[in-house]
């Protein structure tokens, strides 16, 4: 058993892997593993052990460390191992070394002058061994140390070798671009290595490069094609084959580079058709490499400029994925699926009942991936739909992580399609309800800005009946129990707002509202802040309007206990409502006037109406205002406390002297912006965390920098306008940072231990009947689903002109919607719409035929163009010919006259040119008929009759 | 790039654990649990890929295939295709196969340095740089030749073998 390897273990070892085997508990495992280090620190330190010995300790210890153990008492032998002649010890010792260190660690010094010797070495094992650590264990600093030996390699006889030269370059790229910027090209001349092996590894960095920069790789196209080519066509070696494809792995790196390099780039995609369309072909896919390069075909289509040919293949294959059994099968369609519907939105229709089948599937993983695709192809048709889906889902899972990122897309999609406010308000609260404290604070205060701001620009009543269904909902979920506490800030505030505005309800019932949460929540100061304010502006409201303000006996104990509260937030709070009620109503009214939240508040900085005060008193023999620069006994301690100042915005040594004091001075007391400066060096403390005063120091500083001590302390200045500014902007966001890290480190701790119930679930989903089912389908392709029935009654048909009232209806309601939204926000391209998106989805009964004529017209006009194409053939063929000598084809230079004339014959590309555009003229018009027969076969089934439609889908737009 | 090699065993016994970018050993046993907790959760026939974002951070995805008492995962980002992935683990089960003839999980225990030589043949630093089992094989066989060679060596006094090398 196991000894066929030839690697020597011990029956010490043996025992130990056994007992740890047997352990029974986890108190148990450690025992033993403690008391094997305790072993393996006593003999590893004897000075002559056997080097065998030694080799099978090293992988004890390795092994203790795979364990969970501190195994850093044997790192020093491991390292000893590398220097040792023998290549069995060595290699261990390189094994060893690169899972214990990492690059930084101090070891590391002891072992770059092993690495450049073994690079050098005659035995190439060593060379890959050394190469091997290199990868783990060379940081910047260490790069130009073995640079020159690993560049030598990369022409290296053997090609293990080659390939992990090639491989180690990649990795200090990786590491420092700069470092290795002028070794680039290498990459390039590797791709023209001899041997499969070490041109498919060249692919890795080639990816990544052109990931980064595309355009300078353009000129490879042609040689990616051609070495694609001749991968399909079997000319690289049997041993590559993997279950009957050849190099499948070799071509899934091609088609994704293939990917990169056509995106937007017509001409260069042009070159990619035949070869991606010949893999479709030849794919096998009924095996799992054969779909992996299925995907990835698919993967390059949707990304290259667009072919219509390629896309009906790729949705050819897309269906096979979907109709699979396989559930890994039906996440990759899932997945691509999602790819092609930016191109070709209507695909997505053929797929409907697929797609939730995998949004009730008890597979979590497929379940996201699907919801995935419906956030994609989500629009204000179906909006509704997924995101009620969403949310249940939502609530469904314990996974923090995935919480969090769903509620965030639920809030995006809500804020970008919502059909009502009503709907909109409804939505926020069960995201905030469920995943409170997940979501980001900012989609709270859009909420409330939303709220205050209304989406309409001028329809006030509406704006009002948005606000009091707010109020409404929210003293509705007060009732219930923990609520998060972001929402219960978004709950105070808008009572506080607007709790007595349209009169519904009562000063004192409000307050008792806001008191009850005040203290139901006693021990969230953020949510007691919120509801002292919120009890301070509906007093204010109260007085304002001339009635009398009576405080609740709760309210007034609460205030009692805030006014010695320790937090001086509070406090403060307390102290100004308690002022505000002793105030008369013209008083209140102009410092709360009532539904201001939107006004812009104009600050003051000069303090300009304290002017007459001043004069008064300088009237009365007050000593007038010096300005501190003026000042000239004071000049050291505010010079110090300049210094002071940058010395806390800069964390960091200095290295540069300090400058004479005089000079910063005069350039950073700039008399012009007076009052700001002022308030920076006395309060600075607190202020930092105000947003006001934070702008202020920055431009107070950046004026500074551009007052004339240029000359001077040219160095100096330029350092210090950089760091005063980026530590004053990041105290502004760090607060809210900080919080939001502090929710994600939670996450992580409690994410497991979900999955079971969620499967329960989504099984009890499973059963559902089918006819739901269907009318799910319909309200999530709602448009398309329209588009089933049309074509069966026969193109031709004239509309009737009650449709044409309807849709003009359609179309001037949506545009409102669409007006409404402009308020608020701008709307995002829609993905799958074509135009107009809003018009076009309003609109359903219609637009498919519009669609087809799109798609037509490109299509004939690409068919007569490749019949042009084909009668010209004869002289575009040298065109190609040219091609294909230009680039730098030298990979594999036999078969390179074979590609030459089996590409660029003359009579292949005319029969490739009349073949496509008769099929492209079928596939214009004979699926679709049959699809649509099909369709109409299948509707009539669900017993949805084209006369009477989908009662959920039309609800929103007509009504 | 692959983030992560690991093979465990159903009871969550680590067998292999691999991971390309330098972890702290508190850490790499964090993941690892997190891992198994994942994947014992799982149901029969279900998808081999998971959401390894709550685990691994931003663009990580995770597939992993179940051999008799073993997982085998891959933990990756989206640079590499999942399917190409269950079938390179798939490549990395065959060549353990090949290998140890009938692979079993001891097997992966007790030869723990030989899957490792393997694994580096097939993944470097992140990369895969070989796909062809045969051409693993080869490899890894031509370095048990030589490093047996040179064991036999190492029995001579040291100073020749020593000099030898230089």
């Amino acid at each position: 058993m196991g000894s066929q390897g030839g690697f020597y273990q011990s029956k010490e070892f043996l025992d130990l892997v056994k007992s740890i085997g047997e352990a029974r508990s986890k108190a148990e495992e450690d025992r033993i593993v403690l008391g094997e280090i305790d072993t393996l620190k006593r003999r590893i330190s004897d000075p002559d052990i056997p080097k065998r010995k030694m080799k099978e300790y090293i992988i004890r210890l390795v092994y203790v460390e795979m364990l969970g153990h501190d195994a850093s008492f044997g790192y020093i032998h491991a390292v000893k191992m590398t220097h040792d002649d023998s290549l069995l010890v060595k290699r261990t010792g390189y094994l060893a070394v690169t899972l214990f260190l990492n690059e930084d660690h101090d070891l590391i010094i002891l072992i770059v002058n092993t690495i450049q010797k073994d690079l050098k070495s005659d035995n190439y094992l060593v060379a890959c061994a050394a190469l091997n650590a290199v990868c783990k264990l060379i940081n910047e600093e260490t790069i130009p140390a073995v640079l020159p030996q690993v560049v030598e390699l990369l022409a290296h006889p053997k090609e293990a070798v080659r390939k992990k030269a090639t491989m180690a370059l990649h990795r200090f790229y990786q590491k420092s671009p700069s470092s290795v910027s002028h070794l680039v090209s290498n990459f390039r001349k590797r791709l023209c290595d001899n041997d499969p092996g070490v041109m498919g590894a060249t692919l890795c960095p080639l990816f990544e490069l052109i990931t980064i920069d595309v355009n300078s790789y353009k000129d490879l196209v042609m040689s990616f094609v051609s070495i694609l080519k001749q991968v399909t066509e079997r000319r690289l070696p049997k041993a590559y084959d993997y279950h009957q494809m050849p190099a499948p792995f070799i071509q899934i790196k091609l088609l994704k580079i293939l990917a990169l390099l056509g995106s937007g780039d017509k001409q260069a995609s042009e070159n990619m058709y035949t070869v991606v369309g010949d893999i479709f072909r030849k794919c096998d896919s009924s095996s799992n490499i054969g779909n992996a390069v299925l995907y990835e075909c698919i993967c390059c289509v949707s990304s290259i400029y667009p072919n219509p040919k390629l896309l009906e293949s790729a949705a050819d294959a897309i269906s096979r994925f979907l109709k699979s059994d396989s559930h890994n099968l039906k996440y990759m369609g899932i997945d691509a699926l999602g790819r092609l519907i930016k191109i070709s939105p209507e695909i997505a229709e053929q797929h409907q009942l697929a797609v939730i089948d995998c949004l009730e599937d008890p597979d979590d993983t497929l379940k996201r991936k699907t919801f995935e695709l419906l956030y994609k192809m989500t629009k204000s048709t179906n909006v509704e739909v997924i995101v009620d889906r969403m949310i249940d889902y939502m609530i469904s899972i314990n996974d923090n992580h995935y919480k969090t990122e769903i509620a965030s897309r639920c809030v995006e999609l809500a804020e970008q399609f919502a059909p009502s406010n009503q709907w909109f308000i409804q939505t926020m609260n069960k995201v905030f309800a469920h995943a409170g404290d997940l979501v980001n604070t900012k989609v709270a205060h859009n909420l409330m800005r939303l709220i205050a701001e209304g989406f309409g620009e001028d329809d006030d009543t509406a704006d009002s009946q948005l606000r009091s269904s707010a109020v409404e909902s929210y003293l509705h979920i007060l009732g219930e129990p923990k609520l998060p506490s972001v929402f219960l800030q978004v709950i105070c505030w808008v009572l506080g707002e607007y709790g007595t505005a349209d009169g519904r309800y009562s000063a004192s019932y409000i307050t008792g509202k806001l008191c009850d949460v005040a203290e139901a929540y006693s021990d969230d100061e953020t949510v007691k802040a919120y509801a002292v304010t919120a009890l301070m502006k509906i007093y204010a409201i109260e007085i304002a309007a001339g009635r009398k303000v009576d405080m609740l006996p709760e309210c007034q104990s609460l205030m009692e206990e805030f006014l010695a509260s320790h937090s001086t937030d509070l406090q403060q709070r307390a102290y100004e409502l308690q002022a505000v009620i002793g105030l008369d109503a013209h008083a209140v009214e102009s410092i709360m006037p009532s539904d201001a939240s939107c006004e812009d508040i104009e600050v003051d900085k000069a303090l300009s109406f304290l002017n007459g005060y001043i004069e008064d008193s300088i009237e009365k023999g007050a000593q007038p205002y010096i300005p501190e620069s003026e000042r000239s006994g004071m000049l050291n301690i505010s010079n110090f406390r300049n210094q002071d100042h940058h010395e806390a915005s800069s964390h960091g040594l200095r290295f540069e002297a300090y400058e004479l004091p005089k000079q910063t001075l005069q350039s950073r007391i700039p008399p012009a912006s007076l009052a700001s400066t002022e308030l920076v060096p006395v309060s600075e403390p607190m202020y930092v965390r105000e947003s006001y005063q934070t702008t202020i120091v920055p431009s107070a500083s950046s004026d500074a920098g551009s007052t004339e001590l240029k000359l001077r302390l040219d160095g100096v200045q330029k350092k210090w306008g950089r760091q005063t500014h980026s530590p004053a902007t990041s105290t502004s966001s760090s607060t809210s940072q900080k919080t939001v890290n502090g929710i994600t480190q939670v996450d992580g701790s409690n994410t497991s231990n979900s999955r079971t119930r969620e499967t329960y679930d989504s099984r009890k989903q499973h059963v559902e009947i089918t006819p739901e089912k269907q009318k799910l389908a319909a309200s999530l392709f709602g448009g398309s689903s329209k588009s089933e029935k049309k074509p069966a009654t026969g193109h031709k048909i004239p509309k009737p002109s009650s449709h044409v009232v309807e849709k003009s209806h359609a179309r001037k309601s949506s545009m409102e919607i669409a007006s409404e939204k402009k308020a608020s926000f701008q709307q995002p391209p829609d993905l799958l719409d074509f135009g107009e998106p809003t018009v076009k989805s309003a609109a359903p009964s219609v637009d498919p035929f519009k669609e087809l004529e799109g798609l037509l017209e490109p299509t004939t006009q690409f068919a007569s163009a490749e019949n042009h194409g084909s009668t010209a053939a004869a002289t575009k063929s040298p065109d190609m010919m040219g091609l294909y000598t230009e680039t730098p084809a030298g990979i594999y230079d036999k078969d390179d006259s074979d590609i030459l004339s089996g590409l660029s014959n003359p009579p292949v590309t005319n029969m490739f040119g009349g073949t496509t555009s008769t099929q492209v003229a079928q596939s214009s018009k004979g699926p679709n008929l049959k699809d649509a027969l099909e369709k109409d076969a299948l509707v009539r089934q669900m017993g949805v009759t084209p006369s009477s439609p989908n009662p959920n889908l039309f609800k929103d737009l007509f009504g | 790039m692959i983030k992560a090699v690991m093979v465990m065993n159903t009871q969550g016994k680590t067998r292999l654990a691999k991971f390309y970018e330098y972890l702290p050993v508190e850490k790499q046993q964090e993941l690892i649990r997190g891992v198994f907790a994942v994947l014992c959760s799982r149901a029969e026939n279900v998808s081999n890929f998971i959401d390894a974002e709550s685990i691994f951070g931003p663009d990580s995805r995770l597939v992993y295939k179940h051999f008799a008492t073993l997982y085998f995962v891959f933990v990756f980002d989206s640079s590499e295709n999942e399917l190409a992935v269950l079938d390179l683990i798939q490549v990395f089960v065959e060549t353990l196969d090949r290998c140890f003839k009938n692979v079993c999980e001891l097997d992966v225990v007790f030869n723990y340095s030989k899957v490792h030589t393997i694994l580096d043949e097939m993944i470097f630093g992140g990369q895969v740089v070989e796909t062809s089992s045969s051409e693993i094989m080869k490899a890894v066989e031509e370095i048990s030749k030589l490093e047996a060679a040179s064991n036999a060596i190492t029995l001579i006094p040291k100073s020749a073998s020593g000099w030898r090398s230089r």
